[in-house]
């Protein structure tokens, strides 16, 4: 009997120290689940921080790219409107281009020859074909008879043109001012006057008139005056009076030395006799 | 190699015309004076287009586009008609006849080389 009290005392301190490990153990769970709560929050945490972080990155990446797209856009808005200024040139260019190669042909042929006939139908070429004349006429100044002697013409009859007095109207103030006469009138208007015409240039060495060219109506198709006629009408001002005129001197002097020579040749003849 | 055969009697379009036709890429171009000289370089050179006036001598070009029309050889040859005559009727005339284009005169050098370049390419 005396030994069951110890072995109740050793039951009751095995029970308290079950009691106390128990209590552990459940302290331990709870630290435990604590502990894996915690993780899990810090684990979100993280999570969270590293989501705002690839946020960020994508937004600063997203700004940039759109940062990029409006240079870009800039950039292609530039080029675009370079493109088109470069096409205006062009077309400026081709235009000028045309032009000039219209006023090379022009020239090349007026001065491509010395015979005066060929001159006058080079001349007459250029009026009809270039410019896009119908009627005109083709004078020089005869200053002994004051008049203006037509030498080539188409669509007028060249008796009809013939003699035309200077001091008559729009032809008086051509030959006296060197200037060229534009008619307000539309390009369509068909003048019948001959000291009326719809458009008169005067033939020009330096400042000196020889002569004009009245241009009395223009082809149907012929709706206006563009920057190549005006051209034209200021190189043909120039450049037919020369060739004209030097044609012209060129047949007289060619005459000249024939009948010179003709003369020697009978003096060489008489001579020897 | 395109081959542009330009039949005009003035030599002043003629020199024009071939000016501007030799700023098609690789182009040749052959003149004629009227349409019997045309025929004959037609016979020694086939032209890949034809650019002709109406009002020649000799032969003009309406003579012209009817003869080559009619020739099984050079039938399909694109023919573009340069004139002074701008009435609708010439126009007309000229296409029943077989041209293939009318430009009446005077020309913008530009738009006759896009015309020729465009009847060279539907070739």
């Amino acid at each position: 009997m005396d030994k069951e009290p110890g072995i109740l005392k050793k039951a009751d301190e095995f029970l308290q120290i079950f009691k106390k490990g128990e209590e552990f153990t459940r302290n331990l769970l709870k630290e435990n689940e604590r502990l894996r709560f915690r993780i899990a929050e810090l684990e979100e945490a993280h999570t969270q921080d590293f989501n705002t972080a690839k946020t960020k990155h994508y937004e600063d990446h997203i700004r940039m790219l759109k940062d990029e797209i409006e240079a870009l856009q800039e950039r292609f808005r530039r080029v675009e409107t370079e493109n088109r200024d470069f096409s205006q040139k062009y077309v400026i260019v081709e235009e000028e281009n045309n032009n000039l190669a219209n006023m090379y042909v022009a020239s090349y042929q007026l001065h491509s020859t010395l015979d005066y006939e060929e001159v006058l139908k080079i001349v007459l070429e250029i009026i009809i074909n270039l410019i896009g004349a119908k009627k005109f006429s083709v004078m020089l100044i005869d200053k002994k008879l004051e008049e203006l002697e037509p030498i080539a013409s188409e669509g007028i009859d060249m008796d009809n043109g013939a003699g035309i007095s200077i001091g008559r109207g729009v032809i008086e103030k051509v030959v006296m001012e060197g200037e060229s006469y534009f008619s307000d009138d539309p390009v369509h208007t068909e003048s019948e006057d001959p000291a009326k015409p719809i458009v008169c240039i005067p033939l020009k060495i330096k400042e000196h008139v020889i002569g004009v060219i009245a241009i009395y109506s223009f082809l149907n198709q012929k709706t206006g005056f563009t920057n190549v006629d005006y051209e034209l009408f200021n190189l043909l001002a120039g450049h037919a009076a020369t060739a004209i005129f030097s044609s012209r001197l060129y047949a007289r002097s060619k005459r000249e030395f024939t009948t010179i020579q003709n003369f020697l040749e009978l003096m060489k003849v008489k001579s020897t006799q | 190699m395109p081959i542009i055969l330009v039949v005009e009697d003035s030599p002043t379009m003629r020199q024009l015309i071939s000016f501007a036709m030799r700023r098609i890429p690789g182009s040749k171009v052959i003149e004629a004076t009227d349409g019997v000289d045309a025929l004959k370089k037609l016979s020694s050179e086939k032209a890949d287009i034809i650019l002709a006036d109406i009002n020649m001598p000799v032969m003009d070009g309406l003579k012209l586009v009817s003869l080559v029309r009619g020739n099984s050889e050079f039938r399909n040859i694109p023919i573009i008609i340069i004139t002074t005559e701008g009435a609708e009727e010439d126009r007309k005339k000229a296409m029943a006849i077989g041209a293939n284009a009318y430009i009446p005169k005077p020309i913008q050098t530009q738009e006759l080389v896009n015309l020729v370049t465009q009847q060279l390419d539907r070739k």
